[in-house]
């Protein structure tokens, strides 16, 4: 059952008793983080049915498409930023032609997902969070259990599906664009001649690269889908609450993000 | 799909206890609703009255006491079987609880589409014949956000109904309507009484209501029931608690109820 029943506890009397409190909560609101993503996972089976595949579609548009345009310029800007600091730390060696495997490999590994993760999670994960619990406040969850109609199904699902094949889709668009933000600012600026940049660019990067940051987003896609929705499922207190769970999902993503950035860096790169 | 049995109780409530913050909200609470008849539950603002409809469909499960719904215990039901016994109640929330990005339409066609075999054109007739019902015939396309509370109100009764289930529970169906429209959905509970057997569970401030369409109505005071009794008794009753209720919606007079009691 995914509507709770209003929790009450005693205030804690003292420093010890609140930071003991927020400990058991923060594992029992992991555990039940991770009971959802199971969950949704389980309901995948549906995924195929037809009024799910609309819904994803649907979900896709809304977190894709309408996510482009600022991916686009943040994009734009971190590959030239990025080739403008190695340019100019290379020019020194006369290695400006070099900023191609700088852009193309940090934008890869790192920048490109990293970046749609964060964007994501400030754009998307509020919007689900912020939705679902004005469905909660609004008693709309409720009703949609007492018609037995299963919420993890019919809300987190698709959303769930559409983030796994949506961020890692949109970190490769980013990563092109990255390349070729940092590929104007070569030309303009540090006198790196298109051809020259492209195929710097192009050799230096394998297909490892390639995936592994793919993959990267894909987890990052379902974080914030998954943090995102159970924030939003554990809403209380009515309005402010649902202030309460946007602020956290964003927030609690991006730890994660960075967090499980960095052991998937380790683990593939060491 | 609804599964029947043969008893005559629907919903039958054993010293249900229900503790908020510290606060018994229900406290004790027996009653027993019977097939077919037209529960109508009045008392004060937040005496428990939707905390009472929530444990019916267990949104809320009592901490002390039963819930039985037939001869089935709420309190142990999970998962599909639980599944099983929500399909055979209707709810109107009180606020309505419409999805906001579906239309009027599509929210009532909801439950048909997710939970029935029905096709398309079946759904749509139903669909269109139960709008028509709540006299919103023409507001199929319109958004819960556009509409005002008391068309949100008569959408999610809808809703409710348009599965035809046993037994139906209004949270306040009337409030937030003007009369006119108040009493269509009166007659409207009625109807569904007389041509379907539906079991009803009334919420209401509407004394008019109550008295109107109640087989029996139930006075809630202190987490419990003060008084059950049928329209003709409750206008004569001696309880404080209906005493007051009654004088605050300027019923003093019995006679003209018992005229009207069906
Ligand atoms: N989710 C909840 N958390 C905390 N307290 C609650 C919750 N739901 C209900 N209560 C408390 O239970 C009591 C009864 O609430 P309920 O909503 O049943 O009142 P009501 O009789 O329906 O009132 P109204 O006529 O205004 O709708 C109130 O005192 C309320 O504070
Ligand atoms: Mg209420």
């Amino acid at each position: 059952m995914i509507s709770r029943e209003p929790e009450f506890f005693p205030p804690s009397r003292n420093m010890f008793g609140r930071l003991g409190r927020s400990v058991v909560f923060s594992f029992r609101e992991t555990g039940r983080a991770v009971v959802l993503l199971v969950m949704a996972i389980l309901a995948m089976r549906h995924m195929f049915k037809k009024r799910s595949r609309t819904e994803i579609v649907v979900q896709m548009f809304v977190f894709g498409i309408k996510s482009l345009g600022v991916i686009t310029v943040v994009a734009i800007f971190t590959g030239m930023i990025l080739a403008l600091q190695t340019g100019l730390a290379l020019r020194q060696f006369n290695q400006e032609v070099n900023i191609g495997t700088a852009v193309m490999v940090s934008m890869l590994r790192e920048m490109g997902p990293f970046m749609t993760g964060l964007i994501l999670a400030a754009c998307v994960g509020s919007a689900i969070a912020a939705q679902i619990g004005t469905m909660v406040v609004s008693e709309e969850i409720a009703a949609l259990e007492i018609m037995s109609i299963d919420p993890v199904r019919y809300l987190v699902m698709p959303r769930l599906v559409a983030m796994l094949i949506m961020t890692p889709m949109l970190a490769f668009y980013m990563c092109i664009m990255g390349v070729i933000g940092g590929g104007l600012v070569g030309q303009t600026q540090l006198g790196v001649s298109w051809d020259a940049y492209i195929d710097n660019a192009t050799r230096f990067a394998e297909v490892k690269d390639l995936v592994v940051g793919m993959f990267k987003a894909f987890l990052f896609g379902g974080i914030i889908t998954v943090v995102a929705c159970h924030q939003g499922f554990a809403t209380t207190q009515g309005a402010v609450g649902v202030g309460f769970a946007t602020r956290k999902a964003v927030i609690v993503s991006f730890l994660l993000i960075l967090v499980v950035g960095y052991f998937v860096t380790r683990i593939f790169y060491v | 799909m609804t599964m029947k049995d043969n008893t005559d109780s629907m919903v039958r409530f054993e010293k249900v206890k229900k503790v908020f913050a510290g606060k018994a909200v229900l406290d004790g609470m027996d009653f027993d609703i019977r097939r077919g008849e037209t529960f109508v539950i009045v008392g004060p603002s937040g005496t428990g009255k939707s905390v009472t409809l929530k444990h019916m469909v267990r949104l809320l499960t009592p901490d002390q006491g039963d819930v039985y719904v037939g001869k089935d215990c709420m309190n142990e039901a999970t998962g599909s079987r639980l599944a099983v016994l929500r399909e055979r109640f209707g709810y109107l929330f009180q606020g309505g609880a419409l999805l906001a990005w579906l239309t009027v339409g599509e929210n009532i066609a909801l439950p048909l589409r997710e939970k029935t075999t029905l096709t398309e054109a079946e759904i749509q007739k139903r669909v269109h014949a139960t709008l028509e019902m709540v006299e919103m015939a023409g507001d199929y396309d319109k958004r819960p956000s556009d509409i005002s509370g008391g068309m949100c109100k008569r959408a999610g009764l809808a809703r409710a109904i348009v599965t035809e289930p046993e037994i139906i529970l209004y949270d306040e169906p009337t409030s937030g309507l003007d009369p006119v429209t108040s009493r269509t959905i009166d007659a409207l509970i009625a109807r569904l009484k007389e041509e379907l057997g539906v079991t009803s569970v009334v919420v209401t401030h509407d004394l008019h209501s109550a008295l109107s369409i109640g087989s029996r109505i139930a006075m809630l005071h202190g987490g419990r029931v003060a008084e059950t009794s049928t329209p003709v008794e409750f206008v004569k009753s001696k309880n404080e608690e209906v005493q007051s209720f009654l004088k605050s919606q300027f019923i003093t007079e019995a006679g003209q109820w018992e005229r009207d009691a069906r």
